[in-house]
């Protein structure tokens, strides 16, 4: 009996200098580290949403400009980059978030997990591109908004020879089990394309709006890219989910089998943007890369890949776009309340779609 | 003062080790699983703001009319899914050990294939197979692709070389007496098939079955690609966590998705009562005897099993040799071109992929085995041992998305404060956290499971005689361990060092939260190639992953033949 206590006590000495290694005030071991950061003065990490292809091409100039500074960038898509930053909020690794959607940096403010930072020219961007408080927690780049892609070969298989082009268009019942889309609850496209229709159509006939779509919808996908990649792969006729990606995939597949459409009525949207994260050192080259990212050189690189930017629409507004980018987008989106009323979007949807389509499996 | 002599002579370097051993082995699992676990799921019980809300979230969840197509839709995938693929495993390890079947090897070799390459490729031969698009589909073989039948498909192919994996290692062990006796006295094959062989396999087939089910209950690769809108478990987690970033809904979810590991816990539990083991010190090995019928039927049942797998993976050779399906199908080799690969870090991430799959694999095998062979060969230490062979099974019922994020929460945190004071624990573990160690005990951890009940499979099957022997001649457990135990499961140890490494180099949902952008790694990288619409390429790389792994696989193999040449000699 004897053995089995100081067995067990020493397990449990060997499980506390495991654990804890020691004892400490709380807020003294923030010194130690700040002491450490301090040589990486001249490292930035920043977290990023943007496009893989655009993220080398953009940050050239920045690198060229600062020659001195290392920038680790890490890339991943929305969703999980928004749940690394907040699984991170207590101790941050990222110094700057760089083309994130809006939606996600509500959410990062709401936490308290943002400096309100006014970048250099901050007064060119458009107010409905920036946090409304004075002090801008975040700032906007460019827009990204709802289109689908079309495959014509597909839609001819079936004997249809006919382009949705409206929102409506796609209610038609010879599009049934032709069409998918991304899901909200898993992505932001998903979830912009929803609070467009919303906005839109109005709550209630909104939601009239996506029963009947739902009729015509084959799959809700879990990323906003996978429905234009799987249509552009024949898997299916129409794929909603956003311009880019959709002009991206039909151009790669060539014209003649597939198309890019942006839907008359105009495009629910969301942004990409910058924000400064709230930590124990924040550094000047964050703030540097802030003022660099809304600069006007880069601002016509990201007009490269979309019409819109946050200073207004680009000279030359990128093949496939239409001529008037700015009035594709539903005018009176209300960014906050999207972001307040998500939750309960959600949950209607769910209700709505998650319970249904699971039975009619059977 | 006789009784402290006493004592102290009882308490002697070898309870020392074996206490070492068994409490290391606790508190490296308490530290690198429960610890971040209880992290994430004390979520369960706060709402957003970090209030405590007791079940109210679980109330929330369990009253929601999604909720029950979800469980009842895991159940359906998960128990079709283990019924099939353990059938299959079944026949096919069966066949190869127990029948005069020619080519062993190969067939071992390719009935592995879907767990060497990462689940992206499996879902990309899946959809030009029996897409809408698909080759079958157009040959006129035209199954519901997205949906169940897709996931019950995918999951059964990627569970068949697990579940194959642990019923070999449990076929391996049989004692040839007994057949002979059977022989003897002219039993029909089906009794010995029933009152010796299943008898013999108990516990192989039992683990193969709890974690067939456990994988399928837990997945989220197959259900994502091609499952449709069939809602079970692991997508809500998915969307809860990574859609809506609602952590205390994704920890709710998680919890629930323990429930096999529990039960799995149970029914050890209870089996354990009634232990007994194949292999005794004085078993012969299974001589297999010519059966024309039977190894004809067996031989056929391979062949059949491994065209399927060849053809998953012609079809996934196919894809990364195209230029774009399925409208333009000329030969192309610059899918395989690392260097443009992730915008030029194709080469780095290899290195790097390569380098924490193999450490992952070192000492993932060395903690497993040591940990399997305390738990089942120890007498003492009971409460212990349950505990950690509870932990030990739990990882398996635990997504990836579930140990990203919880190895953040608790490793990124440079201390934890103390509740009612003004002190605060330091993290010393912190400083793993942005290296690539976190990614090795991600791997670890992950994938503790399988191997674990591989190692459990093979030791069960060794007699007690073994450790009681040397017991009572005064020698070591450990010398019995490096002279007896670890040479007898030396098939087993190799199997569950490749498992490890397999896996660590294809694995993506743990990963992807913990990668530093310092050390990127091929898997995370095909991702998000895949997200940019470079299938081709994408399946180029998952080539690339495949045939490492096969050439890890074949290695092992010559060295297996070579020290079996050593041994017989």
């Amino acid at each position: 009996m004897k053995k089995r206590v100081v067995l067990v006590a020493m397990a449990a000495m060997m499980a506390m200098s495991a654990l804890s290694g020691c004892v400490t005030k709380e807020g003294e071991e923030s010194q130690t580290s700040a002491n450490t950061q301090a040589e990486e003065e001249n490292v930035l990490n920043v977290y990023t949403a943007l496009e893989d292809e655009q993220v080398s091409d953009y940050l050239e100039e920045f690198k060229e400009q600062n020659p001195d500074v290392t920038v680790n960038v890490t890339r991943e898509s929305t969703g999980v980059i928004t749940s690394r930053l907040l699984a991170e909020k207590d101790n941050p690794v990222a110094d700057v978030v760089w083309g994130l959607s809006a939606t996600s940096l509500l959410v990062l403010k709401q936490e308290g997990m943002l400096e309100p930072y006014a970048p250099e020219g901050v007064d060119r961007i458009l107010p409905q591109f920036k946090d409304t408080d004075e002090t801008p927690s975040w700032v906007g780049i460019d827009a990204w908004e709802t289109a689908w892609i079309v495959n014509k070969e597909v839609l001819k298989s079936h004997g249809i020879d006919t382009i949705p082009t409206s929102y409506e268009d796609l209610l038609d019942p010879k599009y049934e089990g032709l069409i998918a889309m991304s899901n909200p609850a898993s992505s932001g496209t998903g979830l912009l394309t929803v609070n467009g229709i919303l906005t839109l159509y109005g709550e209630e006939e909104g939601w009239k709006y996506l029963d009947e779509l739902d009729k015509n919808v084959a799959v809700y996908m879990h990323s906003g890219s996978q429905p234009a990649k799987e249509t552009a792969a024949g898997e299916y006729g129409i794929g909603i989910s956003f311009g880019y990606r959709c002009l991206q995939s039909a151009e790669e597949v060539g014209s003649d089998i597939c198309e890019a459409v942006f839907p008359e009525e105009g495009s629910g949207w969301d942004m990409e943007a910058n924000a400064l994260i709230k930590k124990d050192n924040e550094k000047q080259v964050a703030k540097d890369f802030l003022d660099w990212a809304i600069s006007d050189n880069i601002m016509d690189k990201y007009a490269t890949n979309y019409p819109i930017v946050a200073i207004g629409v680009g000279d030359e507004i990128p093949e496939g776009y239409s001529s008037n980018p700015l009035d594709q987008l539903i005018p009176d989106i209300d960014f906050n309340k999207a972001a307040q009323n998500r939750e309960s979007i959600l949950a209607e949807w769910s209700e709505r779609y998650d319970a249904k389509s699971a039975p009619q499996e059977e | 003062m006789k009784k402290r002599n006493n004592w102290l002579r009882r308490f002697s370097k070898e309870d020392f080790v074996r206490a070492a051993a068994i409490y290391g082995i606790i508190v490296f699992l308490f530290v690198f699983l429960a610890c971040p676990l209880v992290t994430l799921f004390v979520k369960a019980f706060q709402d957003k703001d970090g209030f405590f809300v007791g079940l109210a979230q679980f109330r929330e969840y369990f009253t929601s009319k999604a909720m029950v197509y979800s469980i009842s839709n895991t159940f359906v995938i998960s128990i079709s899914s283990t019924v099939i693929s353990v059938l299959l495993a079944f026949v096919f390890s069966y066949s190869l050990s127990r029948k005069n079947v020619p080519f062993k090897s190969f067939f071992r070799y390719v009935g592995m294939i879907p767990i060497f390459a990462p689940t992206m490729l499996l879902g990309i031969a899946l959809i030009y197979l029996f897409g809408n698009q698909g080759i079958l589909t157009a040959l006129g073989l035209k199954i519901p692709l997205y949906g169940k039948t897709g996931i019950i498909i995918a999951e059964s192919i990627y569970c068949f070389p697990v579940a194959t994996t642990i019923l070999m290692v449990a076929f391996s062990a049989a004692d040839n007496r007994l057949y002979e006796a059977a022989d003897t006295m002219r039993t029909s094959a089906l009794r010995k098939m029933i009152t010796i062989t299943i008898p013999n396999v108990k516990y192989g087939l039992i683990n193969a079955i709890f974690v067939t089910f456990t994988y399928s209950f837990t997945d989220f690769g197959a259900p994502s690609v091609v499952g449709g809108n069939y809602n079970v478990l692991a997508t809500d987690v998915y969307k809860q966590v990574v859609g809506q970033q609602n952590f205390n809904m994704g920890a709710v979810v998680g919890m629930i998705l323990l429930f096999p590991a529990v039960l799995s816990f149970f029914v050890d539990w209870f089996t354990n009562q009634k232990q007994s083991s194949s292999i005794s010190s004085k078993s012969v090995p299974y001589q297999i005897k010519p059966h024309p019928v039977s190894d004809v039927a067996a031989t056929v049942f391979c062949v059949l099993v491994s065209l399927a797998m060849i053809l998953f993976f012609a079809v996934a050779l196919f894809a990364s040799l195209i230029k774009l399906w399925p409208y333009n199908l000329t030969f192309t080799l610059d899918n395989y071109n690392l260097a443009k690969a992730g915008s030029g870090s194709g080469l780095a991430a290899f290195r790097n992929s390569i380098l924490v799959s193999l450490i992952s694999a070192l000492l993932g095998t060395v903690v497993t085995f040591l940990g399997a062979y305390m738990i089942e060969k120890t007498k003492k230490f009971y409460i212990s041992r349950k505990i950690a062979y509870f932990l030990s099974i739990t990882p398996l019922a635990i997504p990836g998305t579930v140990v990203g994020l919880s190895f953040i929460m608790f490793f990124n945190a440079p201390s934890f404060g103390i509740p009612f004071s003004e002190y605060a624990l330091i993290n010393p573990l912190h400083g793993i956290y942005g290296t690539i160690w976190i990614l090795v005990f991600a791997n670890m951890i992950h994938f503790y499971s399988v191997p674990f009940s591989t190692a459990t499979t093979a030791l069960k099957g060794l007699d007690r005689e073994f450790e009681t022997v040397s017991e009572s001649l005064a020698v070591p457990f450990y010398r019995t361990f490096f002279r007896v135990t670890v040479p007898l499961c030396l098939p087993a140890i190799c199997e569950m060092g490749v498992y490890f490494f397999v896996n660590s180099l294809v694995t993506v949902s743990a990963v992807v939260f913990l990668y530093s952008p310092t050390a990127p790694i091929t898997s995370v990288m095909i991702v998000s190639m895949q997200g940019a619409g470079q299938t081709a390429p994408a399946a180029a790389m998952c080539m690339l992953l495949l045939f490492i792994n096969l050439a890890v696989r074949l290695v092992y193999e010559g060295l297996r033949c070579r020290s079996a040449a050593k041994r017989n000699v």
